[in-house]
């Protein structure tokens, strides 16, 4: 479990990005900080792993205070996964993988073998292993970023709009994936984006921000769709221009919906092994 | 053309070849005292290049040191630290050291400061050591140009190595210093030559080895094969004073190392004592 304590950060130029943050991020679970730029999200997330030291509050991780951690061991224990992959670009995929196990005294032979087991977990073919990230296209790229996040079988996995920089079919894919690994793995992901119908899709829990890391609304997709806090999430969520309310439209046949923009939204199907609806906020499972 | 000739013959003669004051001897003291200045020089900027680059503190350094240092004029420095220090090879080395400061801290700084900000940030991130970030990241993916301004240090020096001799001490300079009174204008040019040669020797050299410490995976991120030919390295070199045709103005691009007058191709030193 990971709590933020009245959190607040100042930056030395003197704004506020984040003031009086409280949250508790439950293990094993998704926590998506949704909201636009200058909302905090990312300051929040680099906070978890000392990226950034909060000016006011504390953070703990299962009760300990990260502010008395090591930076470097507390980060070589949570998994980290940013936009633009951020990998060493003179390093092979492999390498970029099993890096930080390696600088943790593993041996080179098990880190390396751990390490294409990951690329199988990601969905990377093992003939990858030995490309540079260069010549990797952005979707792979991200894999590797995931497969290096999981490297060290972390508790915690950092996601700093990881899937932003990828066109949207790829990103759906990746979207996919990563729900698929955490089913099978059950981290502790906060995982930071501005895209809504990304949070609704990933998030377990997902918390609305304004300006300034403050929480407008925290709830699982439901909630927040069914019970908007106030006007702010009502039209973060696109629930203000009718997005969020389908209706089955006659004229189209009895299975079409139509949101109250009137655009098409998507097909009524018998169940949720159908078609995939682009009718966003369905649940994920 | 007939001094040219003359020097052309001189350098022919065998009995030149020999001797402790022959070719071999003053070529081999000439690149021992271009790496034993070098070196020091390298122990001393790189590190602190390095340091300025991955702190980002005390940057205004690099700036300072390297547009004051490339102000001092090299032969009066030398006339001064000899009659402090005495006639012996400690003011020659030190002269020299100074000389190669600036585009080693210039190119360690460089170099360091052109790795990209979230490649750094991300190594940060998944918990490597700043150390670990220093040898593992910035080093080898600013290595080019760290090595470019190590080229451009080894280019000034063996040229500029040759006033050793005005003290005397050795190297090549003693045939241009030590006849030159006797108005002997064939081993006065067969010097000069020796310096040129020797230095565009060591320029092919260091060239191939800034093209080598490129990173694979970085080479491929260049794209093409063509890419990676010619120049295209030497055009981030901090101090590209090197490149024959282009060498006058290949300060200007950067200006943060204040091409000053004294940034003239170090080439036209040895061209010029002959004539002097």
């Amino acid at each position: 479990m990971i709590a933020f304590e009245g959190v607040s950060k100042r930056f030395p130029d003197g704004s506020l990005a984040v003031d009086d943050f409280t949250l508790t991020i439950p293990s094993r679970s998704t926590t998506v900080l949704v909201g636009s730029s200058g909302s905090g999200k990312t300051t929040l997330l680099r906070m978890i792993n000392r990226m950034v030291d909060p000016t006011g509050g504390r953070i703990t991780i299962d009760g300990d205070d990260v502010a008395k951690l090591d930076p470097v061991k507390l980060r070589r224990r949570i998994g980290y996964v940013m936009q633009n992959s951020g990998l060493l670009p003179h390093r092979t995929v492999i390498d970029n993988v099993a890096n930080v196990p390696i600088l943790d005294g593993v041996k080179k032979s098990e880190a390396h073998a751990h390490a294409l087991e990951l690329l199988d977990t990601v969905g990377l073919d093992r003939s990858l292993a030995k490309r540079y990230p260069a010549q990797l296209s952005g979707g792979q790229q991200q894999r590797v970023g995931v497969a290096r996040g999981l490297a060290v079988d972390p508790n915690i996995l950092l996601m700093d709009e990881p899937f932003g920089a990828v066109d949207p079919l790829v990103r759906d894919e990746l979207q996919q994936e990563l729900l698929r690994i955490q089913r099978e793995l059950s981290k502790t992901i906060v995982f930071v984006t501005h895209d809504i119908d990304e949070a609704f899709l990933l998030g377990d829990q997902v918390v609305i921000l304004r300006t300034g890391g403050i929480v407008a609304q925290a709830g699982t997709p439901a909630e927040i769709l069914a019970n908007p806090a106030d006007e702010f999430v009502a039209s973060f969520v696109g629930a203000e221009r009718g997005r969020r309310a389908l209706h089955i439209d006659a004229e189209h046949g009895d299975r079409v919906l139509v949101d109250g923009t009137g655009r098409v939204a998507g097909v009524l199907t018998d169940g949720p092994g159908g078609m995939a609806g682009t009718a966003a906020g369905s649940a994920p499972e | 053309m007939n001094s040219f000739l003359g020097a052309l013959a001189w350098l022919a003669d065998p009995a030149n070849w020999a001797g402790d004051d022959g070719i071999p001897v003053r070529l081999l003291e000439h690149i021992g005292i271009t790496a034993v200045a070098v070196f020091i020089a390298a122990v001393i900027a790189i590190s602190l290049g390095l340091f300025i680059g991955h702190t980002g503190r005390l940057s205004f350094l690099v700036v300072s040191t390297t547009g004051a240092l490339r102000a001092l004029p090299t032969l009066g420095l030398l006339v001064l630290f000899a009659l402090w220090l005495g006639i012996g090879i400690g003011p020659v080395i030190i002269v020299l050291v100074i000389l190669a400061i600036p585009p080693l801290l210039a190119g360690a700084y460089a170099g360091v400061e052109s790795v990209d900000r979230a490649t750094i940030d991300a190594a940060r991130a998944i918990g490597m050591t700043e150390w670990q970030i220093l040898t593992r990241v910035e080093v080898p993916l600013g290595l080019p140009i760290i090595v470019g301004g190590l080229r451009s240090a080894v280019l000034q020096v063996v040229a500029t190595a040759t006033i050793a001799a005005y003290l005397p001490i050795g190297g090549l300079g003693r045939y241009i210093f030590d006849f030159l009174p006797l108005r002997r204008f064939e081993p006065v040019f067969a010097g000069a030559i020796l310096v040129t040669v020797l230095a565009l020797v060591l320029e092919g050299v260091f060239a191939a080895i800034q093209r080598l410490a490129v990173p694979k995976g970085v080479r491929i991120l260049r794209g093409s094969p063509a890419a990676l030919g010619a120049g295209r390295p030497a055009r981030v070199e901090p101090a590209a004073d090197s490149d024959g045709a282009d060498s006058g103005g290949a300060d200007s691009d950067r200006p943060e190392y204040g091409g000053g007058p004294t940034s003239s191709p170090p080439a036209s030193h040895t061209h010029s004592h002959p004539t002097q």
